[in-house]
């Protein structure tokens, strides 16, 4: 008679312990699905990550004492390093807010009523399957002292520019830039263009609100969750801009371009290994803190776009 | 005046109305004006209502368009501006391809000679001024036969490229899926902030991350082979964090209900989060293929062998001598991203457009 008897204290451990073995089996599954992701990210780069940062503390790579903040001093008055992240950043500064407005514009002007918009789409997507490399050389024909594009300036009497070797240079790279990152971004703003509920549109115009008004006032309050997005990529692009540089120009561009990577580079092929690990902590933090702050920016203003 | 069944002028309703009325007078009956009626009109009256409607739909959209067709046409206008910008490195590259090596070299030759080293000296010098020439003069394969038959360099730097690419694209794709279907359903807070660390990770540039991949390349003894880089590539977190987001937009009712079918979570997974997120594979493969097919960071670094190098970084470090089949390397560099792109470009835009939703 006893099993029959009503306990509580039973019943409940009873269960808690089945909640518990079911929790754990799901634990269990779900983990093993992750297992080789997580091996893999863990050795090849969290784990090292933070050998990086223990190294940054050292000496060098053979020497093992401990040299507090020396290093981060180091790199930080460091001139190299200094106008490397001068000019990272001011190329950021320029190419994300155009990249931004630019391929917002453009996916406005393939969200109106223009003929062909799925083949102008697919034109001016393509640019960003082109791999850096193979253009290069059209680049170089249009851009170097003697080719085509001041040829071409030459007509109108207009002197050669050293376009690559001058302040100019940063436009051409920025131009590059936008080449390359256009498309990807037009597409994203496309579809959240197309996701804004048109019956507002209609009755907006109805009511005599022009297109910029309805862009302003409607469009563009449910597009802030995307301008965030293409910020961001357009960010990560910006720092891949090096690509670029590298193939233009090589190891030893003038020193507007001097970008955070070829110092890297500098860094790597002298073995610096104290410089090199202080500058990579530092660029993450400073990635942290960009990245952050675009993140609670973006909650911020989406939840005053909701009140 | 019979009264009838309703004709097919319900459309232009108002004008039917008033014809009504005016039959009404004719016929000298008082009605109410609040009971519609419908009037069987001859075939004449009819077709001239019909006429009339037309017309007037014809002058309102008349009075539209002239305005919308100017902006039209300007809109379309600076569509064709900037898709000539998109589409003319590309076409020129293909079209120089076709150049004999000679005419490349007359053409281009003064760019070169002052790229790269020479550059001080030949700016003051150069006289003639290179032409841009959009069609070849002849076309010659001349390129293309120097490039594939007699000169190997080439062709094994494209392989170079591909065993490079492909098992990271492949890799990546099969441990992102496994990752992503175990963020999408597993779901707990210590889970979350580990999914965060993957964002922030896909987020850290390469200057960065090229950091803790040579010094761990430098431990297991990888350096300066390829391991050095299709390894971290396998794993890194790009793919998760889309392909996470794509898993998590499948609704949990089809889970439920195959669940409740006894599917287990590998049942559930290949045969419901998968094929609910093809196009985002696909897309996510195309997207992995262009950006690993175009690096140039990661060999730069991890390679210190230039026979190990893959095409990208090598099409570079072409020289003015070799300028004459530079182009058609490059259409062949940028010939598989291209088909890839013409095959798939549904996916991509698709992949692409949804990424961007939260």
């Amino acid at each position: 008679m006893a099993t029959h008897e009503y306990n509580p204290e039973e019943v409940r451990k009873r269960r808690l312990r089945g909640r518990r073995k079911k929790n754990l089996r799901e634990w269990l599954v779900f983990t093993g699905y992750l297992t080789p992701s997580l091996l893999g990210v863990l050795l090849f780069f969290f784990g090292p990550m933070l050998i990086v940062l223990v190294q940054s503390f050292q000496r060098s790579a053979t020497n093992s004492e401990f040299v507090g903040v020396n290093n981060y001093v180091n790199v930080w008055k460091n001139q190299a390093f200094q106008s490397a992240s001068k000019n990272t950043l001011i190329f950021a500064g320029l190419a994300v807010p155009l990249a931004v407005l630019l391929s917002l514009l453009l996916a406005l002007l393939l969200s109106s009523k223009i003929p062909a918009k799925s083949a102008f789409r697919s034109i001016m997507l393509n640019p960003m399957m082109v791999p850096v490399a193979s253009i290069v050389l059209i680049w170089q024909v249009m851009f170097s002292y003697n080719g085509a594009l001041n040829t071409y300036l030459g007509w109108f009497g207009i002197d050669k520019i050293d376009w690559m070797k001058s302040n100019w240079s940063r436009i051409v790279i920025l131009v590059l830039f936008l080449w390359k990152n256009l498309g990807y971004n037009m597409v994203l703003f496309i579809s959240a263009i197309s996701a804004v509920p048109n019956e507002q549109l209609e009755s907006a115009k109805m009511d005599g609100a022009n297109a910029v008004r309805r862009f302003f006032s409607i469009k563009l309050p449910y597009l802030w969750p995307t301008i965030f997005f293409v910020g961001i990529m357009s960010l990560i692009n910006s720092f891949k801009i090096f690509r670029e540089v590298y193939l233009l120009t090589g190891d030893y561009p003038v020193n507007e371009l001097y970008m955070l990577q070829h110092f890297m580079n500098n860094m790597f092929s002298h073995l610096d290994n104290a410089k090199l690990t202080a500058a990579a902590i530092i660029m993450c933090i400073a990635m942290i803190i960009i990245v952050g702050g675009l993140f609670i920016a973006e909650n911020r203003l989406g939840r005053d776009t909701e009140e | 005046m019979k009264r009838n069944e309703i004709t097919p002028l319900q459309t232009i309703g108002s004008q039917v109305q008033n014809v009504n009325h005016e039959n009404e007078h004719e016929h000298g009956s008082i009605r109410d004006i609040q009971e519609v009626e419908i009037v069987r009109l001859s075939a004449e009256e009819l077709e001239a209502l019909h006429a009339k409607g037309r017309a007037d739909a014809r002058r309102r959209m008349k009075v539209r368009t002239a305005a919308e067709r100017f902006w039209i046409a300007v809109g379309l206008l600076l569509a064709v501006i900037v898709a000539a910008f998109a589409l003319m490195p590309i076409v020129l590259t293909i079209l120089d391809s076709f150049m004999s090596t000679d005419e490349i070299k007359t053409n281009y030759s003064a760019v070169y000679n002052s790229l790269s080293s020479a550059s001080a000296e030949t700016k003051t010098y150069l006289s003639s001024t290179p032409k841009l020439k959009m069609i070849p003069d002849m076309v010659s394969f001349s390129q293309y036969k120097t490039l594939l038959f007699l000169s190997p360099t080439y062709l094994l730097k494209f392989w170079n490229s591909v065993v490079l690419v492909v098992p990271i694209v492949l890799g990546q794709i099969m441990v992102g899926c496994l990752a992503s279907y175990s963020f999408s359903r597993y779901r707990r807070k210590r889970r979350e902030v580990l999914f965060f660390s993957y964002v922030i990770l896909m987020l850290m540039p390469f200057q960065v991350t090229l950091v803790p991949n040579y010094l761990i390349a430098n431990k297991l003894g990888i350096y300066n082979t390829w391991w050095a880089i299709i390894l971290p590539g396998i794993f890194s977190t790009f793919s998760i964090f889309l392909l996470t987001k794509y898993m998590r937009q499948i609704p949990s009712s089809y889970i439920e209900a195959a669940k409740l079918d006894g599917a287990n979570e590998w049942q559930i997974f290949t045969r419901i989060s998968l094929p609910m997120c093809k196009s985002a594979v696909y897309a996510m493969a195309i997207l992995l293929f262009i950006d690993y097919w175009n690096m140039v960071e990661q060999p730069l670094i991890l390679l210190e062998d230039a026979g190990k190098q893959p095409l990208s970084v090598f099409l570079s470090q072409i020289n003015a001598s070799e300028v004459g089949i530079a182009f058609a390397a490059s259409f062949i560099f940028m010939l598989p991203p291209l088909l890839i792109f013409l095959y798939g470009e549904q996916y991509l835009v698709e992949g692409i457009s949804r990424s961007g939703i939260k």
